[in-house]
């Protein structure tokens, strides 16, 4: 029989026995792991109830006093500390136990940030795993993480660390081509997996071309590509301006099929510019 | 006896209404009340003004010297717009009449509207010739018909972008999509005589479009907050990838000299977007003061109509710095190919230090943000 109550019973029940000694013929493991069977056995004699409290759980049995009592596997799995009690109309035992994590990694929380960053970056791309056992308690015992960031086309990045207090974390360079990158973390048997976007850094030397259209000028920019070689994303805006006399032509354009095109209107000696975001391309004077 | 005066004062009030309206409600009625003076050009624009400020569309134009010109339906999209936008939902809240030239038969006025949209006040101005039929001023209205689009398939393949964020069931360490990553790449306080301004421009340094907003919070010389401001609509919400937007955040009442610092807070998050339409901004031109301005035109270069274009313009003084921002809605929507004039006011006192400025816009189109 056992119940879950709220984690203030337990801190309660906490502060009780710490202010009590374990009394009389309480025989109790002084620690189990999390989910194991044990046995308690009460002295004296007659009928009985048997409490063990502790962080969100609490276990109520009626007990024969003097007899050893079988604590069932899975019944007690909150790691913590608990309270026991054997009490009957005359007298109380009390004691208590402690309740450890599982040894068996069971589930592994994985946070990775960010899921989207620019390429070619020192350890920009941060990974943070923490252990749990298979009824959710940190494992706290040092383990071995490894860490791995595979990118398509490269030699993955592997990194192995230890846990200190239930969690590792690691940091990773961004490949210097674009794409998605697996950002695994495993112990033991257990992994999670969370992909990491990468993507074209800032426009790299931008360059456009002139030519008539009718009336107009045609502007085209060559493929856009960052400093690494990757293609800008299609939908980055290209600003294309052209300057004459005291007026002035702008056109925000967004990159279609890696490159930007619009046409303007043409006038003598303007002096054409393009940029994308702080970064500037080169210029045209147009003559015709 | 407090009913008995009541009901008194009540019956006196109604006569008194009935018989000496006032001129607001008297427009708003049947139309007979109508101040009809035609007797002098400013008396007969004046008489125009009110019936357009009442809808009174059909008796309007049933004054107009020309209206063989246009039919009465172009005369009213001429004022209120076909397509949906600005316009549209707008009323004329107030006019101005100016005599120009007057002879004994004819007469130049100019005619300033001032139209009550849902994002401010929008002025526009019709210079008004008026011709004597006997004893009469008739207006001849100056009809700006509404460009037609041909009936044509424009195909576009601009990108959209689509977000899918994480749902409650997902673990706790799951990662959600991230946030566009944005950056203030310049800001700058300005006095003003209403108060502090503050001036800036905002760069979406990533690849997805953002819906940004800039906080400002101005903490004294010892640290206290001393007023937190938003940017609210001086600044373009949606930014493509590499985007740049100004904004400008007001600050009433408040001098440069009680501010030690500044804490300036981005906000991004992941919209839903389009890359159309493109609009492009043609013979952008400073004008210096007095008066001074910064005027061009939108062309809407894509299929789609942008029912309503905001225009923000950032000044720079010669060492590139932000001296100012400033902004204007359009009130009619940008039809396919068709230019429209936008007109930013520049303060006068700021005019002589502008030595360059950057042009951006934001375009609204029916549905939603594009």
């Amino acid at each position: 029989m056992r119940a879950e109550i709220p984690t203030l019973l337990g801190g309660l029940a906490l502060g009780i026995t710490s202010a009590l000694a374990q009394t009389g013929d309480l025989t109790i493991p002084k620690s189990i792991e999390a989910g194991a069977a044990f046995t308690i056995q009460c002295g004296g004699s007659g009928k009985g109830t048997l409490y063990i409290a502790g962080p969100a759980q609490l276990i109520k049995q009626d007990i024969q006093l003097g007899s050893s009592v079988e604590i069932a596997s899975g019944s007690l799995f909150n790691a913590g500390h608990y309270a026991v009690w054997c009490a009957s109309e005359s007298s109380a035992q009390t004691g208590s136990i402690d309740v450890r994590p599982a040894q068996k990694p069971s589930d592994l929380t994985f946070i990775a940030k960010p899921s989207r960053l620019p390429v070619a970056l020192h350890n920009a791309i941060t990974g943070s795993a923490y252990v749990f056992d298979t009824y959710g308690n940190l494992i706290t015992k040092p383990m071995q993480i490894s860490f791995q960031l595979a990118n398509q086309g490269s030699a993955p990045q592997t990194r192995t660390m230890e846990t200190r207090s239930g969690a590792a974390w690691t940091q990773m360079d961004s490949a210097p081509h674009e794409g998605k990158a697996q950002f695994t973390a495993r112990v033991g048997d257990v992994s999670s997996t969370r992909i990491v976007g990468q993507v074209p850094g800032d426009p790299c030397n931008i360059k456009m071309s002139a030519r008539p259209a009718g009336n107009k000028i045609q502007l085209v920019t060559e493929p856009v590509k960052d400093c690494s070689g990757n293609a800008i994303s299609d939908g980055t805006i290209v600003t294309f301006t052209a300057a004459y006399g005291a007026e002035k032509t702008t056109v925000d354009v967004p990159l279609k099929k890696g490159i930007a095109s619009v046409e303007i209107p043409a006038h003598r000696g303007a002096t054409i510019s393009v940029a994308s975001g702080v970064v500037l391309g080169n210029q045209i004077r147009w003559a015709q | 006896m407090l009913a008995i005066v009541l009901a008194g004062a009540t019956v006196a009030l109604i006569v008194v209404g009935t018989l000496w309206p006032n001129k607001a409600a008297a427009s708003f009625s049947t139309g007979a009340q109508f101040s009809t003076s035609a007797g002098t050009p400013e008396a007969a624009v004046r008489t125009l003004g009110e019936q357009i400020r009442a809808n009174a569309f059909a008796r309007a134009y049933e004054n107009l010297a020309n209206k063989g010109e246009f039919s009465q339906q172009q005369f009213h999209r001429d004022l209120t717009s076909g397509w949906p936008d600005l316009r549209t939902y707008a009323t004329l809240s107030d006019f101005n009449v100016q005599p120009l030239h007057a002879t004994d038969s004819d007469a130049n006025v100019r005619f300033k509207m001032q139209w009550s949209t849902v994002v401010g006040p929008s002025v526009s101005t019709r210079d008004l010739h008026l011709v004597k039929n006997g004893s009469k001023w008739q207006v001849e209205w100056p009809i700006q018909k509404e460009p037609v689009v041909p009936p044509q398939v424009i195909p576009v393949n601009y990108l959209r972008w689509d977000v899918i964020n994480r749902s409650s069931a997902d673990d706790w360490g799951a990662q959600d999509v991230e946030a566009p990553h944005v950056r203030i790449v310049d800001m700058h306080p300005v006095q003003r005589a209403e108060g502090l301004v503050l001036l800036g421009e905002l760069l979406n340094e990533d690849v997805v479009p953002a819906y940004v907003s800039v906080t400002a919070t101005l903490l004294s010389k010892d640290q206290k907050i001393i007023d937190t401001e938003g940017s609210f609509d001086d600044i373009s919400h949606q930014l493509l990838p590499k985007q740049v937007t100004p904004f400008l955040i007001r600050f009433p009442n408040i001098t440069l000299s009680q501010v030690g610092s500044v804490r300036m807070t981005p906000f991004s998050t992941l919209i839903s977007a389009s890359a159309d339409p493109v609009i492009e901004i043609q013979n952008e031109k400073l004008t210096p003061a007095p008066d001074a301005s910064l005027s061009g035109q939108l062309t809407n270069q894509s299929g789609q109509i942008a029912n309503v274009a905001h225009v923000l313009g950032t000044f720079y003084d010669q060492s590139g710095q932000v001296v100012w921002v400033g902004d204007q809605y359009i009130d009619h929507a940008l039809l396919p190919g068709t230019p429209i004039a936008f007109n930013i006011h520049i303060p006068e006192d700021l005019a002589r230090k502008v030595s360059s400025q950057r042009t951006v816009v934001a375009t609204y189109s029916f549905g939603g943000a594009q």
